[in-house]
């Protein structure tokens, strides 16, 4: 074996289009942070003073989802095929209820009277955690379809890259949320 | 990783994967699958070739219109009003039509031709084909990335036909003007359009560029070390990894600038009095916006032009009948060109307010450029030193977009300097800089690429009489476009402006914009000529009967002369040599495909 079949067997194309990918989206959140630490800067800033309680639940939610995924992944690389569907459907429902809190968590911002007038942290923060949402909203369009697959799949398949690539996007956007409500308590 | 390995083994033989599937020929492709939906990588590379030919028709009418403005102000043309209605009231071009076009045709140029048109055809076309791949990394992506395009362009030119116009606010659409609807017509829906298109547009070349580095990085064939990859590869590369990281940063300043303009926020906009009336927008920055557009902004300058750096070097090299001088030092060339890309956008802004010590950083920054470019150049030069040419139309396209790079870089010089930048920033100077270096030199790049590949998307080939003219035409015609606008330029003529008429200093250069005016008319017809040579050739040029009708080393030319989805009937062939050995051990050229000899020199 040379080199170049050697550095194939390393990564799966779609694992490392996957952390290109990751890489990309990092790069516009880097974008809107930094804007966010330029304005923050300036004078007549107003930051989010009290945080949501209810981004704390999501963090419970997206967190347990992660470990939901992991062990869902090691029980389909042991073909236990049961238990996979069960914790695939788990992830699911944690995914969607980070949604849920989020879309709550954005109300009570917005019952303190932070509104999309201005331009302090607030509005940086409906963007910023919007946009994430969103990116948990295609994870979560990805695992409905492993979830079809899984429950009314007709062919077998082996191959766990698929759900390997799910996992890693989705501990991504697990982490990305840390790292952005971390930003926030601390420079917000 | 590993047991999924051994249970699905077309992971691992890539190599072959498809083999059996594609060689026979026996999987059934219909309209749609072939020509429409298709995963092939040739055909979704010509569908951005064509895609991008229409865009660069508009782009260039456009320009042409208001050039008729510049050169002529005080003349009425009625045509114009019998097509464009109140926008060319009396056969004059009003201000906001003229605003309109402007915008439009960098926008068009820009992003559509030189960036989807440009990387998009031909990092789909070449990277499988000189890799040794079957096809990208995920098809399917890549359809998608085109179709991403697609959705993009019909926005945009939806955004032409509606009752407000288009985007007006300039191709950078600079907050407050673009973010305030009341500010000018063409901040009106026509800016919203502009904005979701550019969404759709960052997606898809989002989507483009991770197939292209994960291709190159995964899919290469046995024996094709990085090293021994074509310098087009490399450009390739390099050109994706500055859209993934740039274009996402454009993608958050646009959604700012919607938030600002629909839903109340003032990220970009603060103290603003429009028409009497004072907005309640408090604590935006407009500068920031020009932070996170000059981000993207300046490595996209990159992504224009080193596709077609790429492509000239692999074009000269090959009709030069000569190995490029120096492939370590282009590759690390082009490698400093991508990383310095990131480091001075703010030479965008050096008359914003930016503090001189910062400007003087990029400044710096700025000027390092002229290192790795000048490398280039000498190696390009010192390629064709001596070379065996054969003066192809691709090949003088590929002469001519060295010249061209020369002449335009070295004004790059004067304006990479904060202090002459106060004098020369927002005039014709800049206008006849950027047109050289990255308008101009990219087509140029281009259309070499066009003309020497050619006979490998369509099995025909171009019409050389009529390249011959398209070339000489085009390449005196950009020079006598955009030399004289220096002049104007160092003079103090502000670009953008509608009507220069009432400074007496500038009407000494009437004649010069009348004959500006008349050439780039010239131009665009023989552009036009060149469009009809290829759809012309696509049915009717003269056939290719041999594989091989460069003599050219690398593997897109061991394919079959109409190559199917697959590629290559059988294995992959195997590569032995980097691409470059022309006119070595006596032998006009030795394909990669050939096991090193025995007694064979050293290159």
């Amino acid at each position: 074996m040379d080199i170049v079949t050697e550095q194939r067997k390393k990564l799966h194309p779609h694992k490392f289009t996957l952390w290109v990918a990751i890489a990309s989206i990092l790069m516009m959140f880097a974008g809107l942070t930094s804007a966010f630490i330029v304005k923050s800067n300036q004078a007549n800033w107003q930051g989010v003073k009290e945080m949501p309680k209810f981004f704390w639940y999501s963090t419970v939610a997206i967190l347990l989802s992660s470990l939901a995924i992991q062990m869902a992944l090691r029980a389909f690389q042991q073909r236990e095929m049961g238990r996979y569907r069960s914790l695939i459907a788990t992830t699911l429902v944690l995914g969607v209820l980070f949604i849920v809190f989020q879309w709550l968590g954005f109300g009570e911002l917005w019952n303190q009277q932070i509104t999309f007038k201005g331009a302090g942290g607030g509005q940086f923060l409906y963007v910023i955690f919007g946009l994430h949402a969103l990116h948990v909203l295609g994870g979560i369009v990805a695992l409905i379809v492993m979830f079809i697959k899984a429950f009314f799949g007709k062919t077998k398949t082996y191959s766990s890259v698929p759900v390997e690539v799910a996992a890693t996007y989705w501990h991504f956007v697990d982490g990305l949320w840390i790292y952005l409500l971390v930003f926030f308590l601390i420079i917000g | 990783m590993s047991e999924s390995m051994s249970v699905h083994p077309e992971v691992v033989t890539t190599h072959d994967v498809h083999h059996d599937e594609h060689g026979g020929g026996h999987h059934k492709e219909t309209f749609i699958s072939k020509y429409i939906f298709s995963m092939d990588h040739k055909t979704i590379g010509k569908q951005f070739l064509i895609t991008g030919i229409i865009w660069a028709i508009v782009g260039g009418l456009f320009s042409v219109l208001f050039r008729l403005q510049l050169g002529y102000p005080d003349q009425s043309f009625p045509i114009l009003e019998t097509f464009f209605g109140h926008w060319a009231k009396g056969g004059q071009i009003q201000p906001e039509f003229y605003y309109a076009l402007v915008t439009m045709h960098g926008t068009v140029l820009v992003f559509f031709v030189l960036t989807a048109g440009l990387s998009g055809t031909f990092a789909n076309i070449l990277i499988p084909l000189q890799i040794g791949a079957r096809d990208m990394a995920s098809p399917m992506l890549n359809m998608l990335s085109y179709w991403f395009f697609f959705l993009a362009s019909v926005i945009m030119m939806s955004s032409l036909f509606i009752q407000t116009g288009p985007a007006a606010g300039g191709w950078t659409i600079y907050p407050p003007l673009s973010a305030l609807g009341q500010a000018s017509q063409g901040s009106k829906l026509g800016m919203d359009l502009w904005l979701v298109s550019m969404a759709m547009f960052i997606v898809s070349s989002l989507l483009g560029g991770l197939n292209y580095i994960s291709t190159i990085l995964n899919m290469r064939t046995k024996g094709m070390s990085m090293t021994r990859m074509p310098l087009t590869i490399w450009a390739m590369f390099f050109t994706a990894v500055l859209g993934v990281l740039s274009f996402p940063v454009l993608l958050s300043g646009a959604i700012l600038l919607l938030f600002d303009r629909n839903l109340g926020t003032s990220f970009f906009l603060s103290d603003i009095v429009v028409n009497g009336e004072v907005l309640p927008n408090e604590g935006g920055s407009a500068i920031l916006f020009q932070h996170l557009f000059w981000f993207l902004g300046h490595p996209e300058v990159y992504i224009i032009l080193l596709p077609a750096m790429g492509m000239v070097s692999e074009i000269m090299s090959v009709n030069s009948r000569k190995p490029i001088f120096g492939y370590m030092a282009m590759l690390g060339s082009l490698f400093a060109i991508a990383i310095l890309a990131f480091l001075v956008w703010a030479h965008h802004m050096f008359v914003t307010g930016l503090n001189p010590f910062l400007g003087s950083i990029f400044v710096l920054l700025t000027l390092l450029i002229a290192v790795p470019s000048a490398i280039k150049v000498f190696n390009w030069l010192t390629t064709l030193w001596r070379g065996n040419i054969r003066f192809t139309p691709a090949m003088l396209f590929a002469i001519g977009f060295v010249s061209l790079f020369i002449s335009g870089g070295l004004t790059g010089i004067f304006l990479g300097n904060s202090t002459i930048d106060i004098h020369l920033h927002d005039t014709m100077f800049v206008v006849a800089h950027f047109h050289i270096v990255m308008g101009v030199a990219s087509f140029f790049g281009m259309f070499a690429g066009v003309y020497h590949w050619f006979p490998k998307m369509f099995g025909r080939y171009l019409n050389s009489t009529l390249g011959y003219i398209h070339f000489w035409v085009t390449m005196v015609g950009a020079y006598l476009i955009f030399w004289p606008m220096h002049y104007e330029g160092l003079a103090g003529m502000p670009r953008r402006y509608l009507d220069k008429s009432g400074w007496v200093s500038f009407n000494q250069f009437g004649d010069l914009d009348k004959m500006i005016t008349v050439v780039s008319i010239i131009v665009f017809a023989v552009q036009l000529m060149f469009v009809f040579n290829f759809f012309y050739s696509i049915f009717k040029g003269r056939k290719v009967t041999t594989q091989n009708p460069w003599g050219a080393n690398t593997l897109e030319w061991t394919t079959p002369i109409r190559p199917g989805h697959g590629n290559w009937v059988g294995e992959i062939p195997e590569v032995h040599r980097w691409p470059y050995d022309y006119g070595k051990d006596g032998r006009d050229f030795i394909p990669q495909t050939e096991p090193i000899g025995a007694n064979e020199s050293k290159h």
